[in-house]
C-alpha cells in the first residue's frame, strides 16, 4: 500500500508539473513543405523566436511536399485536427481563399491581437498577391520568388556572345540559342522550368496582357482564360519551333529542367530566383539577367508576380492561440529575421526595410542578380494584368496547360491549337470548380 | 476417418475472429463505404458545402474523355506489362532449370528485384532512361535511337511498361519454376527418345502443363499493373507527356489529392473498387481450383 501511495503522489506530481508548463506556454503548431537549406531556415526561426520570449512556442512540423502539405492541412481541418499556421504554395491560394470558413485572414489575427497591420512596410507585390480583392490581406507572405534567367558564360563565350550582355527580350532568347546550337557551343540553346509559371503567367504580368478575365481572377466572379491571344500564341509557336532541332530543350513540368542546365547542355535557362542556390553549388561560371520580355507588347517590362508560398491561419482556434500567431508573424516581419531568410534562402524580402538594410550592407555588391528579381516585381506599379492570376482550380489548370504543351513540343499540334485547347478546357474546368 | 471438430463454446470461435473481422471492418469496409458515399457528393476541398448529387459524378466521369482515354491507356499498359514479366520470366524459368551448377544462386537472384517498393523501382529506371541525365539514354542517344519519354508517349509507355514488368518478372519467375518442376520428367524424356527437339518439346508438352500457372499469373499480373503500379508512375512519368501513361489508379490519385476534385475522385475509386471485385470473382472461380501449386 505504501508503495502504491508513492506512485500514486509521484503520478500526481508529474501531472501537476505537466499542466503548469501546459498553462504556461501555448504551443503554436507550423505545418511547412521546406527542405535542404530552407528547413535550416525554418528551424533557426522557430528557435530564435521560441527564445525571444516565453509565452509562446512554435513547433515546426514538415510535411512533405507542397502538394502534400496542402492536403495533410484540409485531411486535418476535415478531422477536426487543423494546425494553427499551414505554410500553403502559391498555386494553392485560391484553394485556400476559397475556403472562407475554414481560415481565419491574417489581417484579423494581427488586429484581435491589439497589433496594426502596416501594409505601406511590405513589398506591394508580393502583399497585393495574397490580398482579397477588398485590400484584406488573407495570409503572410513567407517565401517569395520571381522568375528570372540565367546564362552560362562559358557556353556564351563559346558561341560567340557577349558575356556580359544576357539577352533582354524573347526575339535575343531565341537568336542567342539558335547560336549556341549552330555553333556547337552546347547541344541545347536554351531551357526552361515551369513553363506555365515563367511563360503564361508571368509572361502575362512582364509584357502586360490579360492572362484571364477579371483581372486575372483575382477580381472575383467569373473568370474566363485568355491565354490564346496572339501574343501568347506567337510565344509558343516559336518555343515549338526552336523544339524541333533541339534549340529548345524541355525538361518537364515542374523543375526538372534545372538538372539540364546544370549539366551543360543547355546555354540559357529561365526559372525562379529561388533556384539560384543550387546553380551556385554547382560551380558553374553562371550569369544572371531579368526575364526576358516580348518586344511585339507595348507596355513590356511591366512587373513579374511572386510565386513560393505563404502562411495561413487555420480557424476555430483559442483566442491566446492566434495572440502567438500574431506574435510570431510580428517576430517574422522583422527586419533582421527577413534579412536573414532573404540572403540564406535566396527568397525576396517581403518588407521594404528588409531589403534597404540587405542593400546598405553591400550584399547586391557581392552577388549581383540577387537584387534583379526584387527589382523585376517592384520596377512599376503592377496593373491589372501583373497582379498574378487566381483561380480556386489552378493546380488543374496548370495540368491541362502541360498536357497540351507536351502535345505541342512533341509536334503533335500547333502552338495555337495548343492554345485554344486550354482555353476550352481550362474554362470548362473553372466552370465547373467555381459551381461547387 | 478424421475426427470431427467440435466448439463447445459458442462465444470463443466468434471472439478469436473478431481481431480480423475488426481490421476488415475498419481498414475495408469502412474506407468503401465513406468512398461510395463521396462518390456521391460535391463538395469544396475542405468540406465546407456538399451536395448529394447521386450519380452525377459517376455521369459525369463517364462522359468525360480523359476518362475513356485512361481506360484505354490501362488496358495497353496492363496487358504489356503482364506479357512482357509473363514471358520474359517464362524464358528465363525454363533457361535457369537447365543450368547445372548452382542453380540455386541464379534463382535466389532472380528473386531479388521483387523486394524492391514500386518507387524506387521507377526511381531506378527514372535515372537510367531519363533523356538528359539517363547512363541508358546516353547509349541510345550515341546509337542514333531518338529517346524522349518525356515528350514521347509511346517512348514513355515503353519506359513504365518496362519498369513495371521488371519488378513482377521474379514473381513470375517463381511460380514458373514451381510449375516446370511439378512436370513430370518422364513425359519430357519420353518424347525425347520419340526424338522431339527441345522447342517442339516446349510446346507441346511443358507449355500445355504450365497452362494453369500461366492462367493464374495472367490474372495476377493484371491485377498488379492496374493497382499495384501508382509508385512507378508517379516516379516515372507523372502521368505524362500530355496523358500518354496517365491510368485509371493515377487518375484517382491526380483529381482527388492534386486537383482536389474529391466527388470525381471517389466516383472512378468505386469503378475501380468494382473491377477489383469482378477481377477477384474470376480469380476464386476459374483459377483458384485449377492452379496446383507444385
Amino acid at each position: 500500500m505504501r508503495f502504491h501511495g508513492v506512485a500514486a503522489g509521484v503520478a500526481a506530481t508529474l501531472t501537476l508539473f505537466s499542466t503548469t508548463s501546459a498553462f504556461a506556454v501555448t504551443q503554436i503548431s507550423w505545418w511547412h513543405a521546406m527542405t535542404g537549406a530552407n528547413a535550416e531556415v525554418v528551424d533557426k526561426i522557430s528557435k530564435d523566436f521560441n527564445a525571444s520570449q516565453s509565452d509562446y512556442e512554435i513547433v515546426p512540423v514538415f510535411k512533405g511536399t507542397y502538394p502534400e502539405t496542402l492536403n495533410a492541412g484540409i485531411a486535418a481541418f476535415r478531422a477536426g485536427q487543423s494546425p494553427d499556421i499551414i505554410q500553403v504554395f502559391d498555386v494553392g491560394t485560391g484553394v485556400m481563399m476559397a475556403a472562407e470558413g475554414a481560415i481565419k485572414p491574417v489581417a484579423e489575427v494581427l488586429e484581435g491581437a491589439g497589433l496594426k497591420f502596416d501594409k505601406s512596410q511590405y513589398l506591394p507585390g508580393i502583399v497585393g498577391y495574397y490580398s482579397k480583392p477588398d485590400g484584406t490581406m488573407l495570409s503572410f507572405p513567407y517565401n517569395s520568388s520571381s522568375p528570372i534567367l540565367y546564362y552560362n558564360k562559358d557556353i556564351f563565350q563559346k558561341a560567340g556572345l557577349d558575356v556580359n550582355n544576357p539577352p533582354k527580350t524573347w526575339n535575343e532568347v531565341w537568336d542567342a540559342a539558335k547560336k549556341i546550337k549552330t555553333s556547337g557551343a552546347a547541344a541545347c540553346g536554351y531551357t526552361s522550368t515551369w513553363l506555365t509559371w515563367i511563360h503564361t503567367e508571368n509572361f502575362a504580368a512582364w509584357n502586360n496582357v490579360s492572362w484571364a478575365t477579371g483581372e486575372n481572377g483575382l477580381a472575383g466572379g467569373e473568370v474566363e482564360l485568355k491565354i490564346n491571344a496572339p501574343l501568347y500564341v506567337n510565344h509558343f509557336q516559336a518555343l515549338a519551333d526552336l523544339a524541333k532541332d533541339g534549340t529548345f530543350k524541355y525538361g518537364g513540368r515542374t523543375s526538372e529542367a534545372k538538372q539540364i542546365f546544370l549539366a551543360g547542355e543547355c546555354g540559357i535557362f529561365t526559372e525562379s530566383s529561388g533556384g539560384l542556390g543550387d546553380i551556385v553549388k554547382s560551380g558553374m561560371n553562371y550569369g544572371i539577367g531579368q526575364l526576358p520580355y516580348d518586344s511585339d507588347a507595348p507596355g513590356a517590362p511591366q512587373n513579374t508576380t511572386p510565386g513560393g508560398a505563404s502562411l495561413w491561419v487555420f480557424g476555430g482556434k483559442t483566442d491566446e492561440q492566434y495572440k502567438g500567431v500574431a506574435a510570431f508573424f510580428t517576430y517574422l516581419s522583422k527586419t533582421e529575421v527577413q534579412e536573414y531568410l532573404h540572403q540564406k534562402s535566396g527568397y525576396l524580402p517581403v518588407t521594404l526595410a528588409a531589403y534597404e538594410a540587405t542593400k546598405a550592407s553591400g550584399f547586391y555588391d557581392k552577388n549581383p542578380g540577387r537584387e534583379t528579381p526584387i527589382l523585376q516585381m517592384m520596377g512599376k506599379a503592377p496593373t491589372e494584368n501583373s497582379k498574378g492570376v487566381r483561380l480556386p482550380n489552378l493546380p488543374q489548370v496548370r495540368d491541362i496547360e502541360n498536357e497540351e504543351f507536351e502535345k505541342m513540343l512533341a509536334g503533335q499540334q500547333t502552338a495555337q491549337q495548343a492554345l485554344d485547347n486550354v482555353v476550352q478546357r481550362g474554362n470548362a474546368a473553372i466552370k465547373d470548380a467555381m459551381g461547387n | 476417418m478424421t475426427p470431427r471438430v467440435v466448439f463447445p463454446n459458442k462465444v470463443l470461435p466468434y471472439l478469436l475472429v473478431a481481431p480480423q473481422l475488426a481490421i476488415t471492418l475498419v481498414f475495408f469496409y469502412w474506407p468503401a463505404g465513406q468512398a461510395l458515399y463521396q462518390s456521391m457528393l460535391k463538395e469544396d476541398p475542405f468540406g465546407l458545402k456538399s451536395k448529394f448529387v447521386w450519380f452525377a459524378n459517376f455521369e459525369k466521369v463517364l462522359a468525360d474523355p480523359a476518362y475513356v482515354n485512361s481506360i484505354k491507356v490501362t488496358a495497353v499498359f496492363s496487358l504489356a506489362t503482364a506479357l512482357v514479366a509473363m514471358s520474359v520470366a517464362l524464358l528465363l524459368a525454363v533457361m535457369a532449370e537447365k543450368v547445372v551448377r548452382g542453380k540455386g544462386v541464379y534463382r535466389t537472384l532472380m528473386i531479388w528485384p521483387y523486394a524492391v517498393a514500386p518507387a524506387i523501382a521507377g526511381m531506378l529506371f527514372l535515372f537510367l532512361f531519363n533523356p538528359s541525365i539517363g547512363t541508358l539514354a546516353v547509349l541510345m542517344r550515341k546509337a542514333g535511337i531518338a529517346w524522349d519519354p518525356l515528350l514521347d508517349g509511346t517512348d514513355a509507355m515503353v519506359l513504365v511498361v518496362t519498369a513495371a514488368a521488371w519488378k513482377q518478372i521474379s514473381y513470375n519467375f517463381l511460380f514458373f519454376v514451381a510449375g516446370l518442376q511439378a512436370i513430370p520428367k518422364s513425359l519430357i524424356e519420353a518424347a525425347a527418345i520419340d526424338g522431339a527437339g527441345e522447342t517442339k518439346r516446349f510446346w507441346t508438352i511443358v507449355f500445355p502443363l504450365l497452362a494453369p500457372t500461366t492462367f493464374f499469373l495472367l490474372v495476377i499480373n493484371t491485377t498488379y499493373a492496374f493497382f499495384d503500379t501508382f509508385g512507378i508512375i508517379h516516379a516515372v512519368t507523372g502521368g505524362g507527356p500530355g496523358k500518354a501513361t496517365e491510368t485509371l489508379v493515377y487518375k484517382v490519385y491526380n483529381d482527388g489529392f492534386v486537383n482536389l476534385i474529391l466527388g470525381d475522385s471517389a466516383a472512378q475509386s468505386v469503378i475501380l473498387m468494382v473491377i477489383v471485385i469482378a477481377l477477384t470473382a474470376i480469380q476464386f472461380r476459374y483459377v483458384e481450383r485449377k492452379v496446383h501449386y507444385g
